[in-house]
Protein backbone atom coordinates (compact mmCIF):
# COMPACT_ATOMS: atom_id res chain seq x y z
CA UNK A 1 0.00 0.00 0.00
CA UNK A 2 1.15 3.52 -0.64
CA UNK A 3 -0.25 6.74 0.98
CA UNK A 4 -0.29 10.25 -0.30
CA UNK A 5 -0.70 12.40 2.36
CA UNK A 6 -1.57 16.52 2.65
CA UNK A 7 -2.87 19.38 4.18
CA UNK A 8 -4.64 22.12 2.75
CA UNK A 9 -5.42 25.23 4.27
CA UNK A 10 -8.57 26.65 4.23
CA UNK A 11 -8.45 28.44 1.52
CA UNK A 12 -7.06 25.67 -0.43
CA UNK A 13 -3.08 26.54 -0.35
CA UNK A 14 -1.30 23.13 0.40
CA UNK A 15 0.72 23.04 3.84
CA UNK A 16 2.43 20.07 4.18
CA UNK A 17 2.63 17.33 2.10
CA UNK A 18 4.34 13.57 2.34
CA UNK A 19 4.33 10.32 0.40
CA UNK A 20 5.06 7.02 2.09
CA UNK A 21 4.26 3.33 1.72
CA UNK A 22 3.06 0.46 4.42
CA UNK A 23 5.80 -0.83 7.17
CA UNK A 24 3.10 -3.47 7.85
CA UNK A 25 3.17 -6.85 7.02
CA UNK A 26 7.13 -6.46 5.65
CA UNK A 27 6.66 -3.27 3.90
CA UNK A 28 9.52 -1.00 4.24
CA UNK A 29 7.82 2.79 4.77
CA UNK A 30 8.77 3.38 0.66
CA UNK A 31 6.17 4.52 -1.52
CA UNK A 32 5.80 2.34 -4.72
CA UNK A 33 3.08 4.26 -6.63
CA UNK A 34 1.53 2.36 -9.62
CA UNK A 35 3.01 4.53 -12.23
CA UNK A 36 5.72 5.99 -10.82
CA UNK A 37 6.28 8.07 -13.82
CA UNK A 38 3.06 9.97 -13.42
CA UNK A 39 2.55 9.75 -9.08
CA UNK A 40 4.35 13.06 -7.98
CA UNK A 41 1.72 15.19 -10.09
CA UNK A 42 -1.45 13.02 -10.60
CA UNK A 43 -1.53 12.29 -6.75
CA UNK A 44 -1.84 16.16 -6.49
CA UNK A 45 -4.38 16.21 -9.15
CA UNK A 46 -6.65 13.27 -7.74
CA UNK A 47 -6.22 14.35 -4.11
CA UNK A 48 -7.66 17.84 -4.65
CA UNK A 49 -10.06 16.54 -7.29
CA UNK A 50 -12.20 15.06 -4.15
CA UNK A 51 -11.89 18.55 -2.43
CA UNK A 52 -15.33 19.29 -3.66
CA UNK A 53 -16.66 15.86 -2.17
CA UNK A 54 -15.35 16.98 1.04
CA UNK A 55 -17.05 20.71 0.69
CA UNK A 56 -20.13 18.96 0.17
CA UNK A 57 -20.19 16.47 3.07
CA UNK A 58 -18.44 18.83 5.31
CA UNK A 59 -21.75 20.59 6.12
CA UNK A 60 -23.82 17.21 6.38
CA UNK A 61 -21.59 15.44 8.98
CA UNK A 62 -20.49 16.91 11.80
CA UNK A 63 -17.76 14.68 12.23
CA UNK A 64 -14.14 15.64 12.18
CA UNK A 65 -13.06 12.19 10.19
CA UNK A 66 -15.26 11.99 6.94
CA UNK A 67 -13.73 8.44 6.57
CA UNK A 68 -13.74 7.13 2.76
CA UNK A 69 -14.87 9.57 0.75
CA UNK A 70 -13.66 9.56 -2.68
CA UNK A 71 -12.24 6.71 -4.94
CA UNK A 72 -10.33 6.96 -8.45
CA UNK A 73 -10.89 4.18 -10.49
CA UNK A 74 -8.06 4.11 -13.25
CA UNK A 75 -5.54 4.57 -10.52
CA UNK A 76 -7.56 2.57 -7.78
CA UNK A 77 -6.71 5.66 -5.13
CA UNK A 78 -8.70 5.82 -2.44
CA UNK A 79 -9.18 9.15 -0.41
CA UNK A 80 -10.01 9.58 3.15
CA UNK A 81 -10.29 13.27 4.69
CA UNK A 82 -10.37 14.60 8.18
CA UNK A 83 -11.60 18.17 8.82
CA UNK A 84 -9.67 20.05 11.82
CA UNK A 85 -12.41 22.74 13.37
CA UNK A 86 -10.75 25.53 12.43
CA UNK A 87 -11.14 24.47 8.80
CA UNK A 88 -7.79 22.56 7.49
CA UNK A 89 -8.47 19.53 5.70
CA UNK A 90 -6.11 16.89 5.83
CA UNK A 91 -6.48 14.36 3.05
CA UNK A 92 -4.82 10.44 2.38
CA UNK A 93 -4.72 8.53 -0.58
CA UNK A 94 -4.05 5.16 -0.24
CA UNK A 95 -3.22 2.74 -3.04
CA UNK A 96 -3.26 -0.73 -2.74
CA UNK A 97 -0.23 -2.33 -4.18
CA UNK A 98 -0.90 -4.35 -7.47
CA UNK A 99 1.01 -7.54 -6.31
CA UNK A 100 -1.93 -7.73 -4.01
CA UNK A 101 -4.23 -8.77 -6.50
CA UNK A 102 -6.18 -10.58 -9.06
CA UNK A 103 -9.22 -9.10 -7.71
CA UNK A 104 -7.50 -5.42 -8.24
CA UNK A 105 -6.66 -6.58 -12.07
CA UNK A 106 -10.04 -7.75 -12.25
CA UNK A 107 -11.76 -4.15 -11.79
CA UNK A 108 -9.22 -1.63 -13.12
CA UNK A 109 -8.51 -3.03 -16.63
CA UNK A 110 -7.25 0.58 -17.64
CA UNK A 111 -4.31 0.04 -15.37
CA UNK A 112 -2.83 -2.80 -16.87
CA UNK A 113 -0.38 -1.14 -19.41
CA UNK A 114 1.42 0.56 -16.17
CA UNK A 115 1.48 -2.52 -14.12
CA UNK A 116 3.39 -4.07 -16.51
CA UNK A 117 6.00 -1.79 -16.51
CA UNK A 118 6.13 -0.78 -12.94
CA UNK A 119 5.96 -4.84 -11.93
CA UNK A 120 9.55 -5.29 -13.45
CA UNK A 121 10.94 -2.57 -11.09
CA UNK A 122 9.47 -5.28 -8.16
CA UNK A 123 10.05 -7.87 -10.58
CA UNK A 124 13.14 -9.77 -8.49
CA UNK A 125 11.34 -9.71 -5.41
CA UNK A 126 7.73 -10.63 -6.62
CA UNK A 127 7.87 -14.15 -5.08
CA UNK A 128 8.34 -13.13 -2.11
CA UNK A 129 5.83 -10.22 -2.24
CA UNK A 130 3.09 -12.19 -3.19
CA UNK A 131 3.65 -14.36 -0.44
CA UNK A 132 3.57 -11.56 2.00
CA UNK A 133 0.44 -10.50 0.17
CA UNK A 134 -1.38 -13.67 1.05
CA UNK A 135 -0.44 -13.54 4.45
CA UNK A 136 -2.27 -10.26 5.09
CA UNK A 137 -4.93 -10.63 3.23
CA UNK A 138 -6.94 -9.78 5.79
CA UNK A 139 -5.35 -6.67 6.21
CA UNK A 140 -4.87 -2.75 5.98
CA UNK A 141 -3.45 -3.47 2.79
CA UNK A 142 -5.71 -5.02 0.89
CA UNK A 143 -8.91 -3.95 1.55
CA UNK A 144 -9.04 -0.20 1.46
CA UNK A 145 -12.38 0.03 2.25
CA UNK A 146 -12.66 -2.24 5.79
CA UNK A 147 -13.20 -1.53 8.54
CA UNK A 148 -10.26 -2.14 9.69
CA UNK A 149 -8.46 0.12 7.53
CA UNK A 150 -10.89 2.88 8.27
CA UNK A 151 -9.85 2.64 11.76
CA UNK A 152 -6.31 2.90 10.88
CA UNK A 153 -6.59 5.77 8.82
CA UNK A 154 -8.84 7.12 11.73
CA UNK A 155 -5.75 6.79 14.11
CA UNK A 156 -3.53 7.90 12.04
CA UNK A 157 -5.38 11.01 11.44
CA UNK A 158 -5.85 11.67 14.98
CA UNK A 159 -2.45 11.54 15.39
CA UNK A 160 -1.20 13.86 12.83
CA UNK A 161 -3.67 16.49 14.29
CA UNK A 162 -2.38 16.12 17.61
CA UNK A 163 0.80 17.30 16.07
CA UNK A 164 -0.45 19.71 13.85
CA UNK A 165 -2.24 21.55 17.04
CA UNK A 166 1.21 21.92 18.53
CA UNK A 167 2.26 23.39 15.49
CA UNK A 168 -1.00 26.20 15.03
CA UNK A 169 -0.37 27.11 18.92
CA UNK A 170 3.14 27.67 18.01
CA UNK A 171 3.34 31.95 18.23
CA UNK A 172 5.33 32.07 15.41
CA UNK A 173 2.95 30.28 13.06
CA UNK A 174 0.59 32.25 11.22
CA UNK A 175 -2.95 30.74 9.66
CA UNK A 176 -2.24 29.52 6.39
CA UNK A 177 1.70 29.55 6.73
CA UNK A 178 3.41 26.23 5.49
CA UNK A 179 4.15 23.56 7.94
CA UNK A 180 8.20 23.33 7.29
CA UNK A 181 9.08 21.55 10.68
CA UNK A 182 11.29 18.97 10.18
CA UNK A 183 10.40 17.42 13.71
CA UNK A 184 6.47 17.73 12.60
CA UNK A 185 7.38 15.31 9.30
CA UNK A 186 9.54 12.95 11.27
CA UNK A 187 5.86 12.95 13.42
CA UNK A 188 3.84 11.94 10.42
CA UNK A 189 6.08 9.35 9.16
CA UNK A 190 5.90 7.56 12.65
CA UNK A 191 2.27 7.86 12.76
CA UNK A 192 2.57 6.31 8.87
CA UNK A 193 4.69 3.86 10.12
CA UNK A 194 2.17 2.69 13.37
CA UNK A 195 -0.57 2.86 12.00
CA UNK A 196 -0.58 2.22 8.56
CA UNK B 1 24.58 51.37 9.62
CA UNK B 2 28.55 51.51 11.55
CA UNK B 3 27.48 48.19 13.53
CA UNK B 4 24.89 45.89 11.27
CA UNK B 5 22.63 44.21 13.23
CA UNK B 6 23.83 40.38 14.17
CA UNK B 7 20.98 38.57 13.13
CA UNK B 8 21.12 40.10 9.84
CA UNK B 9 24.85 39.34 9.31
CA UNK B 10 23.99 35.68 10.67
CA UNK B 11 21.67 35.50 7.78
CA UNK B 12 24.42 36.84 5.24
CA UNK B 13 26.75 34.58 6.28
CA UNK B 14 24.52 31.52 6.00
CA UNK B 15 23.19 32.49 2.39
CA UNK B 16 27.06 32.71 1.80
CA UNK B 17 27.84 29.07 2.67
CA UNK B 18 24.92 28.17 0.20
CA UNK B 19 25.84 29.74 -2.53
CA UNK B 20 29.20 31.49 -2.48
CA UNK B 21 29.77 33.41 -5.71
CA UNK B 22 25.86 35.00 -5.61
CA UNK B 23 25.76 36.11 -2.72
CA UNK B 24 29.36 37.98 -2.73
CA UNK B 25 28.58 39.71 -5.67
CA UNK B 26 25.57 41.08 -3.53
CA UNK B 27 28.02 41.96 -0.53
CA UNK B 28 29.66 44.03 -2.11
CA UNK B 29 27.82 46.81 -2.18
CA UNK B 30 26.90 46.42 1.25
CA UNK B 31 30.53 47.03 2.19
CA UNK B 32 29.71 46.79 5.81
CA UNK B 33 29.15 43.56 6.56
CA UNK B 34 32.76 42.31 4.93
CA UNK B 35 34.74 38.90 5.62
CA UNK B 36 35.46 39.24 9.20
CA UNK B 37 31.80 38.57 9.59
CA UNK B 38 31.73 35.59 7.09
CA UNK B 39 34.81 34.12 8.83
CA UNK B 40 33.80 34.38 12.22
CA UNK B 41 30.80 33.02 11.38
CA UNK B 42 32.56 30.18 9.06
CA UNK B 43 31.73 27.23 12.24
CA UNK B 44 27.78 27.79 12.09
CA UNK B 45 26.65 25.83 8.52
CA UNK B 46 28.16 22.74 9.80
CA UNK B 47 25.98 23.14 12.92
CA UNK B 48 23.08 24.37 11.06
CA UNK B 49 23.32 21.83 8.09
CA UNK B 50 20.30 20.00 9.27
CA UNK B 51 18.59 22.84 9.39
CA UNK B 52 17.33 22.16 12.64
CA UNK B 53 17.84 23.98 15.98
CA UNK B 54 16.85 22.06 19.12
CA UNK B 55 16.82 23.52 22.35
CA UNK B 56 19.08 22.20 24.68
CA UNK B 57 17.37 20.22 26.85
CA UNK B 58 16.65 18.36 23.37
CA UNK B 59 12.39 18.67 23.80
CA UNK B 60 10.63 20.79 20.85
CA UNK B 61 6.99 22.06 21.38
CA UNK B 62 6.56 18.59 19.62
CA UNK B 63 7.48 16.39 22.47
CA UNK B 64 5.46 18.69 25.19
CA UNK B 65 2.16 17.05 26.45
CA UNK B 66 -1.01 19.65 25.20
CA UNK B 67 -3.19 18.83 28.38
CA UNK B 68 -0.45 19.42 30.36
CA UNK B 69 -1.21 23.72 31.30
CA UNK B 70 -4.97 22.09 30.70
CA UNK B 71 -5.99 22.82 35.14
CA UNK B 72 -3.19 24.71 35.16
CA UNK B 73 -3.86 28.72 36.36
CA UNK B 74 -2.89 31.76 35.16
CA UNK B 75 -1.46 34.67 37.26
CA UNK B 76 -4.04 37.60 37.37
CA UNK B 77 -1.43 39.86 37.93
CA UNK B 78 0.59 39.13 35.53
CA UNK B 79 -2.44 38.87 32.79
CA UNK B 80 -3.63 42.03 33.91
CA UNK B 81 0.19 43.22 33.10
CA UNK B 82 0.45 41.98 30.18
CA UNK B 83 -2.76 42.82 28.41
CA UNK B 84 -2.29 46.35 29.80
CA UNK B 85 0.79 46.23 27.64
CA UNK B 86 -1.06 45.02 24.86
CA UNK B 87 -3.61 48.00 25.27
CA UNK B 88 -0.90 50.39 25.20
CA UNK B 89 0.97 48.99 21.95
CA UNK B 90 -2.32 48.80 20.13
CA UNK B 91 -2.88 52.82 20.97
CA UNK B 92 0.14 54.06 19.37
CA UNK B 93 -1.07 55.78 16.81
CA UNK B 94 -4.16 54.93 16.55
CA UNK B 95 -6.59 57.42 14.87
CA UNK B 96 -9.89 57.31 16.97
CA UNK B 97 -11.13 54.38 19.32
CA UNK B 98 -12.95 52.95 16.31
CA UNK B 99 -9.60 52.52 15.39
CA UNK B 100 -8.11 50.86 18.76
CA UNK B 101 -11.01 48.22 18.84
CA UNK B 102 -10.15 47.30 15.66
CA UNK B 103 -6.68 46.85 16.55
CA UNK B 104 -7.34 44.79 19.72
CA UNK B 105 -9.50 42.50 17.53
CA UNK B 106 -6.79 41.87 15.46
CA UNK B 107 -4.95 40.98 18.08
CA UNK B 108 -7.52 38.28 19.53
CA UNK B 109 -8.45 36.81 16.15
CA UNK B 110 -5.66 34.35 15.46
CA UNK B 111 -5.90 33.90 19.33
CA UNK B 112 -9.49 32.46 18.51
CA UNK B 113 -8.11 30.00 15.66
CA UNK B 114 -5.79 28.76 18.05
CA UNK B 115 -8.05 28.34 20.79
CA UNK B 116 -10.68 26.13 18.71
CA UNK B 117 -8.67 23.63 17.80
CA UNK B 118 -6.73 23.22 20.77
CA UNK B 119 -10.22 23.43 22.36
CA UNK B 120 -11.33 20.07 19.90
CA UNK B 121 -8.26 18.57 20.80
CA UNK B 122 -8.52 18.81 24.62
CA UNK B 123 -12.10 17.60 24.53
CA UNK B 124 -11.34 14.78 22.67
CA UNK B 125 -8.69 13.57 24.76
CA UNK B 126 -9.73 14.64 28.03
CA UNK B 127 -13.15 13.16 28.20
CA UNK B 128 -11.74 10.46 30.22
CA UNK B 129 -10.30 12.51 33.28
CA UNK B 130 -13.21 14.10 35.04
CA UNK B 131 -13.36 17.91 34.42
CA UNK B 132 -15.48 20.60 34.17
CA UNK B 133 -16.30 20.33 30.67
CA UNK B 134 -19.80 19.24 30.45
CA UNK B 135 -21.55 20.10 27.76
CA UNK B 136 -20.03 19.09 24.49
CA UNK B 137 -18.35 15.92 26.38
CA UNK B 138 -21.73 14.41 27.92
CA UNK B 139 -21.11 11.70 25.00
CA UNK B 140 -18.02 11.24 25.95
CA UNK B 141 -17.62 7.94 24.04
CA UNK B 142 -17.82 10.02 20.50
CA UNK B 143 -15.30 13.17 19.93
CA UNK B 144 -17.49 16.52 19.58
CA UNK B 145 -18.93 17.53 16.46
CA UNK B 146 -18.09 20.41 14.43
CA UNK B 147 -20.76 22.94 14.77
CA UNK B 148 -22.83 22.90 11.28
CA UNK B 149 -25.28 25.60 12.65
CA UNK B 150 -25.34 29.04 14.51
CA UNK B 151 -26.70 27.31 17.54
CA UNK B 152 -24.73 25.04 18.19
CA UNK B 153 -21.25 27.15 17.50
CA UNK B 154 -22.98 29.87 19.84
CA UNK B 155 -23.18 27.17 22.35
CA UNK B 156 -19.58 26.18 22.24
CA UNK B 157 -18.73 30.12 22.52
CA UNK B 158 -21.13 30.52 25.29
CA UNK B 159 -19.96 27.01 27.00
CA UNK B 160 -16.53 25.11 26.80
CA UNK B 161 -14.86 28.23 24.67
CA UNK B 162 -15.65 30.55 28.14
CA UNK B 163 -14.86 28.24 30.54
CA UNK B 164 -11.46 27.12 28.27
CA UNK B 165 -10.14 31.25 29.03
CA UNK B 166 -11.97 32.24 32.06
CA UNK B 167 -13.32 28.97 33.78
CA UNK B 168 -16.83 29.47 33.67
CA UNK B 169 -19.33 30.21 31.36
CA UNK B 170 -20.81 33.29 29.82
CA UNK B 171 -23.94 35.19 32.12
CA UNK B 172 -26.32 34.85 29.12
CA UNK B 173 -26.81 34.40 25.03
CA UNK B 174 -29.19 36.27 22.89
CA UNK B 175 -31.13 36.34 20.08
CA UNK B 176 -31.98 40.09 18.29
CA UNK B 177 -35.70 40.29 18.92
CA UNK B 178 -35.86 42.90 15.87
CA UNK B 179 -37.15 41.47 12.77
CA UNK B 180 -35.05 43.36 10.75
CA UNK B 181 -31.91 41.29 12.27
CA UNK B 182 -32.24 37.76 12.21
CA UNK B 183 -28.32 37.75 11.95
CA UNK B 184 -27.79 39.08 15.34
CA UNK B 185 -26.68 37.38 18.20
CA UNK B 186 -25.61 38.40 21.80
CA UNK B 187 -23.40 37.28 24.16
CA UNK B 188 -23.50 38.94 27.89
CA UNK B 189 -20.28 38.70 29.76
CA UNK B 190 -21.17 40.51 33.67
CA UNK B 191 -17.76 41.34 34.30
CA UNK B 192 -15.48 40.37 31.65
CA UNK B 193 -11.59 39.46 33.00
CA UNK B 194 -9.76 41.93 30.30
CA UNK B 195 -11.88 44.44 32.11
CA UNK B 196 -11.34 44.27 35.57
CA UNK B 197 -8.20 46.49 36.11
CA UNK B 198 -9.04 48.75 33.11
CA UNK B 199 -10.30 52.27 33.48
CA UNK B 200 -11.11 54.13 30.90
CA UNK B 201 -10.69 57.62 30.37
CA UNK B 202 -14.36 59.59 30.84
CA UNK B 203 -13.35 61.38 27.14
CA UNK B 204 -12.86 57.36 25.51
CA UNK B 205 -15.85 56.41 27.62
CA UNK B 206 -17.39 54.62 24.53
CA UNK B 207 -14.18 51.97 24.22
CA UNK B 208 -14.25 48.98 25.54
CA UNK B 209 -11.02 46.70 25.82
CA UNK B 210 -13.26 43.77 25.51
CA UNK B 211 -12.42 43.95 21.80
CA UNK B 212 -9.92 41.45 22.20
CA UNK B 213 -12.05 38.99 23.45
CA UNK B 214 -14.73 39.67 20.69
CA UNK B 215 -11.85 39.46 18.59
CA UNK B 216 -11.49 35.57 19.42
CA UNK B 217 -14.74 34.95 19.02
CA UNK B 218 -14.60 36.36 15.88
CA UNK B 219 -11.92 34.41 15.13
CA UNK B 220 -13.59 31.30 16.19
CA UNK B 221 -16.85 31.61 13.96
CA UNK B 222 -14.33 32.13 11.14
CA UNK B 223 -12.37 29.16 11.92
CA UNK B 224 -15.73 26.80 11.93
CA UNK B 225 -16.99 28.46 8.74
CA UNK B 226 -19.03 31.26 9.96
CA UNK B 227 -18.21 34.90 8.47
CA UNK B 228 -19.46 36.85 11.43
CA UNK B 229 -18.40 40.71 12.75
CA UNK B 230 -18.03 40.62 16.33
CA UNK B 231 -18.17 44.27 18.47
CA UNK B 232 -17.69 44.79 22.00
CA UNK B 233 -20.22 47.15 23.74
CA UNK B 234 -20.28 48.27 27.17
CA UNK B 235 -23.92 48.53 28.77
CA UNK B 236 -23.58 48.98 32.37
CA UNK B 237 -26.27 48.03 34.93
CA UNK B 238 -26.31 48.94 38.73
CA UNK B 239 -25.12 45.70 39.72
CA UNK B 240 -22.47 45.19 37.02
CA UNK B 241 -20.44 48.05 36.36
CA UNK B 242 -18.57 47.11 33.59
CA UNK B 243 -21.32 44.20 31.92
CA UNK B 244 -20.03 43.78 28.23
CA UNK B 245 -22.25 42.86 25.55
CA UNK B 246 -20.57 41.05 22.85
CA UNK B 247 -22.79 41.70 19.39
CA UNK B 248 -22.14 38.62 16.87
CA UNK B 249 -23.56 39.90 13.24
CA UNK B 250 -23.60 37.17 10.77
CA UNK B 251 -22.60 37.42 7.15
CA UNK B 252 -25.07 36.77 4.34
CA UNK B 253 -23.33 33.79 3.23
CA UNK B 254 -23.96 32.13 6.44
CA UNK B 255 -27.48 33.07 6.90
CA UNK B 256 -28.28 31.37 3.09
CA UNK B 257 -26.38 28.31 4.57
CA UNK B 258 -28.27 28.13 7.71
CA UNK B 259 -31.67 28.04 5.42
CA UNK B 260 -30.73 25.08 3.49
CA UNK B 261 -29.09 23.25 6.31
CA UNK B 262 -32.21 23.92 8.42
CA UNK B 263 -34.35 22.32 4.99
CA UNK B 264 -32.22 19.61 4.84
CA UNK B 265 -32.89 18.71 8.38
CA UNK B 266 -28.61 19.30 9.78
CA UNK B 267 -28.51 19.97 13.36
Amino acid sequence: MSYYFTILSPTDVPLFNIAFGTSKSGGDGIARFRFPDTAQYMNQFIIHSSLDMVEEAQWMNGNMYLKHIDTYPPASAYISAFLTPSGARFLLLHQPPHAAGPNANAGGGGGGGGIGGSSSILGGSFAAGSSAARASASSIAANPTSPQTEEAVRQFMAEVYENYVKTVMNPFYRQGMEIRSAVFRSRVTAAGRKWL
Amino acid sequence: MAQPPPRHATMLSLSNSNSNSNSHSNLSSTTTISTPQTQTHLPTPSQSSTGLRVPSNRKTIYDRHLNRSRNAELSRASFAFLFGEMVTYAQRRVTGIQDLERRLNEQGYPLGLRLLDLLFYRTVTGSSSSSALSSSSSTSASPPNRPLRILPLLHLIHGPLWRLLFTRPADALEHSVSPDTPNEYMITDNDPLVNTYISVPKEMSMLNCAAFVAGIIEGVCDGCGFEAKVTAHNQPTEMWPSRTIFLLRFGESVMEREKVLERAGVK
